[in-house]
């Protein structure tokens, strides 16, 4: 096994202040090799998307250390931080939401290379070229902006602005749940191509376990803001140990294995198991 | 009984410049106490075809052609019609629980007003009264304490049980159910479907089901549709085109499911695998 490349020890997240406060990550701890993928899966409000934002310091957590090839970035100010913030980037879950619509997808990804030191219009030109090529769009796309693109190129734009600054960790958010499958299929596929050119690292957050397998190697199920079970994904998903990841199997609908199944009565299995508990905390 | 009878439906979208033809030509039915499931992915048309049918789209934006009779009456003519039969004899339960309720509304009072549109005549006790054992109906714990939260208060999954209860307390003939559990969680949306089920069991209502889930869809239709650029490309029932797919678009749908692999359900008892065997 390869070195770590992230270790993320006893992170605490806290939101509110005073009396009113909500762990949102509650005493978390894993790590990532360098090259590998992890996967944190959970429903909404496990605290997976906390995580996220943490890693990349779009907050800083309560206690915990983070620590990225050495530096533990949960405790540097934003000054501190500022040299280091193209070390781990991050691609969003909606591909709408978050690319500016004004500017052209030149632009975009041309900012991130010039803020990294490179001076020259011409050079800039040519990296922000190579990478929309990299990501499978036209090189005539950097003319335009991203109300003409679909979801999934946008996605594309999306992940091409994170590789210009050069990241060694790439925090995926939920980075195609928001597109159809086929379309996802593409990304997924893309993600795993550059991967394997460059040796990047991901970190996968995904409430989709059929997601998480097709990309990752190592998994977390979180729940209520702790790590419920960990582990190799491909063991995790065949033989889940703890109650609430053979939940999550047993929701997840997978046509290919209902073949042969009568489905009224697959859906009254499923249901049945989910507890009063999960309802409540839905 | 014949509930939905859609002949050669065309939706043609003006946008600005241009004519978009969202739904090109498609023809299907329902009858009473059937799911028919129109799949695709975004921009096949298969929410411009539900939207058409109840005639939610605005008249300048969408021309609507062919014929889509609910109960033997068409709706593309007049709006007359339409008007009379939504909230009565067809009701709609929309993708997003968490925007469809106003916010500033109490659950009881915006579940009241649903109520009185099929029943004007029903006074505050008695709506209410019939609010709470639709809420009941549909699972919702402690009803009464719920009449009175805002939709802030719930969950998703309890809201999207709330907007069941609403379509349902129509008494309709069909229901439109458009990405019913899209917004929710995996574990929430198996108890979802299963109040689908189990009140399709009690009224005999027919569905029309909107989705770009093919699990969702082998679950709970009777028959499917696949929808791409505006026209079914293929369909049946759901066994055959899900289970053995004909067309190359459904096969690349099915194939670009990330797969989760066999595994052993620690929680399985013994009835699923036998209905398995004759299902």
């Amino acid at each position: 096994m390869a070195e770590d490349l992230l270790t993320v020890s006893n992170l605490v997240v806290e939101y509110g202040t005073g009396k009113d406060v909500f762990r949102a990550v509650d005493d978390v701890s894993f790590s990532v090799p360098r090259g590998g993928t992890l996967a944190i899966v959970g429903e909404s409000g496990c605290g997976k998307s906390t995580i996220a934002k943490a890693l990349v310091r779009l907050l800083t957590p309560t206690s915990g250390v983070i620590d990225l090839d050495g530096t533990d970035l949960a405790r540097l100010s934003e000054k501190q931080l500022r040299p280091i913030r193209h070390r781990v980037q991050m691609v969003f879950q909606d591909p709408y939401g978050s690319l500016d619509p004004h500017l052209t997808a030149q632009e975009i990804v041309a900012e991130p290379i010039r803020v990294r030191g490179e001076k020259s219009r011409r050079a800039q030109r040519d990296k922000a070229a190579a990478l929309i090529e990299r990501v499978g769009l036209p090189r005539t796309a950097l003319e335009r902006k991203p109300p003409e693109f679909s979801g999934g190129q946008r996605q594309r734009i999306g992940i091409a602005r994170a590789l210009a600054s050069g990241p060694e960790l790439l925090v995926c958010d939920e980075a195609t749940s928001a597109l159809d499958v086929s379309v996802q299929a593409q990304v997924l596929e893309l993600l795993a191509d550059i991967q394997a050119e460059t040796g990047l690292t991901y970190l996968f957050i995904s409430h989709n376990l059929g997601v998480v397998r097709a990309i990752s190697q190592d998994t977390v199920v979180m729940r209520a803001g702790r790590i419920v079970e960990s582990g190799r994904t491909d063991d995790l998903l065949s033989r889940p140990q703890e109650e609430y990841t053979q939940r999550l199997r047993r929701s997840a609908l997978e046509p290919g294995l209902m073949t042969g199944i009568k489905p009224r009565h697959l859906i009254r299995h499923i249901a049945a198991s989910r507890t009063a508990e999960t309802e409540k905390a839905s | 009984m014949r509930v939905l009878e859609v002949t050669d439906l065309q939706v043609e979208l003006l946008t600005g410049t241009s004519v978009v033809r969202a739904v090109d030509g498609v023809s299907f039915h329902i009858d009473q106490g059937e799911t028919v499931t129109i799949i695709g992915e975004s921009g096949s048309g298969k929410s411009t075809t539900a939207m058409a049918i109840l005639r939610l789209l605005p008249d300048d934006l969408a021309v609507i052609s062919g014929e889509a009779r609910i109960g033997g009456q068409d709706v593309t003519g007049s709006r007359k019609v339409i008007d009379k039969l939504r909230g009565r004899a067809v009701a709609l339960i929309p993708q997003d629980p968490m925007t469809a309720l106003n916010p500033i509304r109490t659950i009881g009072r915006q579940m009241t007003e649903a109520v009185r549109i099929k029943y004007p005549d029903l006074g505050r006790a008695e709506a209410k009264a019939r609010a709470l054992s639709l809420m009941e109906q549909v699972h919702i714990r402690n009803p009464t304490k719920q009449f009175d939260a805002y939709p802030h208060q719930l969950s998703g999954g309890m809201l999207q049980r709330v907007l069941i209860a609403m379509a349902v307390s129509t008494d309709a003939d069909l229901i439109v159910a458009d990405e019913p559990t899209s917004a929710l969680d995996v574990t929430v949306q198996a108890g979802i479907l299963d109040l689908l089920l189990e009140l399709q069991e009690q009224t005999g209502i027919a569905l029309l089901l909107i989705t770009h889930d093919l699990g969702v869809a082998r679950l709970m239709s009777d028959r499917v549709h696949v929808m791409k650029a505006g026209a079914f490309v293929e369909g049946g029932p759901v066994t055959d085109v899900v289970d053995h797919p004909q067309h190359p678009y459904t096969q690349k749908l099915l194939g670009a499911i990330p797969e989760l692999g066999p595994w052993e359900d620690p929680g399985a008892r013994e009835p699923l695998v036998k209905e398995a065997s004759h299902g």
